[in-house]
């Protein structure tokens, strides 16, 4: 209630605010923000930007790389008090839970009854509306598809002082553009979403070295046999282009987990505890030392590399945590990129044409000397959501270092290549982009699929008070 | 060189000077004090150079409107913010007098506040600008002689240096400039030792700005005998008369 009474009596430079910065360190806004508690909040909070003329951006735990969650000038609202589970059923699997609950918060919640969530990014800590916003993917898009995908009903409420319950039988237009719409349709207050059964904590896993990108191509035509699939290329490295290395892993059968239901509790997620014998809590400090040069880079990469060559060629068996969520074991890694930030450049690609132009990406980067310090390959299938960036192809995520000297042959650099990737039919994924143009936006998204949410957008936001600094780079608002 | 800065505390002594040569400089400079008609004169003299805006300290509930304001008027880019606004009434020994006490306070230290608060932000946003409160000599120790003026200058300096410590990593600039005695409206009267001119502060102070992010003396003869000042045991400082 306090907030709401803030807003309502102060004018908005009264408000407290912060700096927000996107995960890549790199884009950051000074906002004045609130932390609605309720659904009645939001509306009134709704009105009173309205009345104010400012607009009002959602943001969860801010886990998105550049500037979706950001919003300078402009409101912010932290959905993070809404992170109670409403109703849970151990039978079916099926839970409810306000958006503000965090993948980590919702396994921990299901683990101990065996469901897991069917599709998780490589952090556990976005929220639930974050993930939904971006429809996030995970290391099994190709079998499992993107988050929405398991989602069976959600309650939405709008700028223009309504609430809806979607699904794929009620307004299932409304519900795929939700789902996969930046929250530019209003806020998520409700999701129902369907876990995956599993009888065991561990994934058996599996891993290898393969020589160049070709072998990592080719490694891919077997994904289907495993429940996930990825792969590590090094960019950077002495060796072949694209070498790196496979990671699979894929349910156990009942019974087949070596520790049998113990591991399916928090504590019973063990994670590893070592990095290439660095231990977690300093690897984002030896980084550091290591990525403050493209040499220093490729030293690391080099020993990985060789160290997956040598390293178990038989399957072995990881919690699902420990094998999802590395990034988490070392919550600094950000830093290693400080001062400058890092961007994720991850161009989504149609797969008769991904080898070619992910080969094009990394052999052009290396000879500018623009290299990305990890590279990492993924498998997707399309889906039915309205701005998604799924395809039946390939994604390549790449982290590039920001430096006061490359920002702008970088920039240069990933519009070029964005346009190779458009060429190809490619796409682009909002959670990770700080660089595409409006124009890139219409060509990877369709125009058909922009007028379609554009349309939803004058029904649900009337006075466009919602707004991202992505949305409107991106122009998704432009007159046609 | 400064192309854009703020001056709050502007209309007389240090931070008159600090706005005429920055003017004399080529620094757009948005000069903020209460006495409107200082201003414009100053501003007379630099008509496309200083922009005179009408603020009282005290008066926290419009700074941030005025802020932007300033900021709009600036081009959207600040790159110096030199918080000088101070007052130092006379307290009488035997004097207890809570209006003075809380004037000093408002003005000298909650109006520092008030106003890094605002550009702070800005400023680790940005990841550009420098900041600099002018402090004092005064902040140094507890005296007898000012009690609450060296409160408020003493919670200036601690301000200044746990800004220096947060905005460092931004690549912010923080500074505390800590004049001795100036000869200004405020000291008019009174015979205090070393007083220069308050030309002489204002080049101190753009001086320490240049220089970047730290700590200074102005004039530098002060390091030597307030280093000294702040090892005398406390049981001595309380015989003298300093």
């Amino acid at each position: 209630m306090a907030d709401q009474d803030l807003i309502g009596q102060r004018p908005l430079n009264q408000l407290p605010r912060r700096v927000f910065d996107g995960f890549g360190l790199h884009n950051r806004g000074l906002s004045p923000f609130l932390a609605p508690r309720s659904a009645e909040e939001l509306a009134a909070i709704f009105v009173r930007a309205s009345e104010l003329g400012t607009t009002v951006c959602f943001r969860g735990n801010g886990r998105s790389y550049g500037d979706a969650a950001i919003n300078p000038g402009g409101l912010v609202l932290d959905m993070r008090h809404f992170n109670k589970v409403l109703a849970w059923d151990p039978e079916t699997g099926v839970l409810d839970a306000e958006p503000g609950l965090t993948i980590q918060q919702l396994w921990q919640h299901s683990l101990p009854h065996g469901w897991w969530p069917p599709v998780v990014p490589g952090t556990s800590f976005p929220t639930l509306g974050g993930c939904l916003s971006m429809n996030i993917h995970g290391k099994n898009h190709y079998k499992m598809g993107g988050i929405g995908d398991h989602v069976q009903e959600i309650d939405v409420v709008t700028p223009a002082g309504e609430q809806h319950t979607l699904s794929r039988q009620s307004r299932p237009e409304f519900f795929h553009a939700v789902i996969s719409g930046f929250g530019m349709l209003g806020a998520i207050t409700r999701v129902r979403i369907k876990l995956k059964r599993v009888y065991g904590g561990h994934l058996r896993v599996a891993q290898w070295a393969v020589p160049d990108l070709k072998a990592q191509f080719d490694a891919f035509q077997d994904a289907a046999r495993s429940d996930y699939f990825v792969s590590w290329v090094d960019c950077i490295g002495a060796g072949a282009v694209g070498r790196g290395q496979i990671h699979r892993a894929s349910y156990t059968q009942e019974g087949e987990d070596p520790l049998g239901l113990a591991s399916m509790t928090t504590e019973g997620q063990s994670l590893p505890k070592t990095m290439m014998g660095v231990p977690m809590p300093l690897v984002p400090t030896v980084l550091k030392i290591f990525y403050s040069s493209n040499f220093g880079v490729g030293i690391t990469n080099e020993v990985k590399y060789r160290a997956s060559e040598f390293g178990s060629t038989s399957d072995f068996y990881q919690s699902h945590a420990g094998f999802h969520f590395l990034l988490d074991q070392m919550p600094g890694f950000r830093n290693a990129y400080e001062p400058g930030g890092f961007l994720q450049f991850q161009p989504f690609v149609p797969a008769e044409h991904a080898e070619h132009v992910f080969s094009e990406i990394l052999r052009v980067s290396k000879s500018r000397g623009l290299v990305s310090y990890l590279g990492v390959l993924k498998r997707y299938r399309p889906d039915d959501f309205l701005l998604s960036h799924a395809l039946d192809g390939y994604s390549m995520a790449l982290d590039y270092p920001i430096t006061r000297a490359n920002r702008v042959p970088l920039w240069a650099m990933l519009h070029e290549l964005a346009e190779l990737v458009l060429e190809a039919g490619g796409k682009f994924y909002p959670a990770k982009d700080c660089l595409l143009k409006p124009a890139h936006f219409r060509r990877a998204f369709g125009q058909e699929a922009i007028s379609t949410f554009r349309t939803l957008r004058a029904e649900c936001d009337p006075n466009r008070i919602l707004r991202t600094s992505w949305a409107a780079r991106v122009g998704v608002d432009d007159p046609e | 060189m400064f192309q854009t800065a703020i001056v709050i505390g502007a209309s007389s002594g240090i931070g008159e000077q600090i706005v005429r040569k920055l003017a004399a400089r080529g620094t757009k400079v948005a000069a903020v004090a209460r006495r409107m008609d200082r201003l414009q004169d100053i501003a007379s003299d630099w008509p496309d150079l200083v922009l005179p805006y009408a603020h009282d300290v005290m008066d926290y509930e419009s700074a941030p409107a005025l802020y932007e304001q300033m900021l709009q008027d600036l081009g959207g880019k600040l790159d110096l913010f030199i918080y000088n606004a101070g007052v130092m009434p006379t307290v009488e020994e035997g004097e207890w007098n809570w209006d003075k006490d809380r004037l000093m306070l408002e003005v000298n230290l909650l109006g520092a506040v008030r106003w890094i608060n605002l550009v702070g932000g800005t400023m680790e946003a940005a990841r550009h600008g420098t900041l600099v409160g002018v402090s004092s000599v005064a902040g140094d120790r507890g005296r007898r002689g000012s009690p609450v003026y060296t409160v408020s200058k003493a919670g200036l300096t601690a301000h200044m240096e746990a800004m220096r410590n947060r905005l460092d990593r931004y690549g912010v600039k923080v500074v505390t400039a800590k004049p001795g005695p100036v000869r200004t409206d405020m000291t008019a009267g009174m015979k205090l030792p070393l007083m220069i001119e308050a030309h002489e502060a204002a080049e101190g102070i753009l001086s320490l700005a240049e220089s970047g992010t730290g700590s200074g003396y102005v004039p530098k003869t002060w390091a030597p005998i307030m280093n000294v000042i702040q090892l005398v045991p406390s049981f001595i400082f309380r015989k003298t008369n300093i």
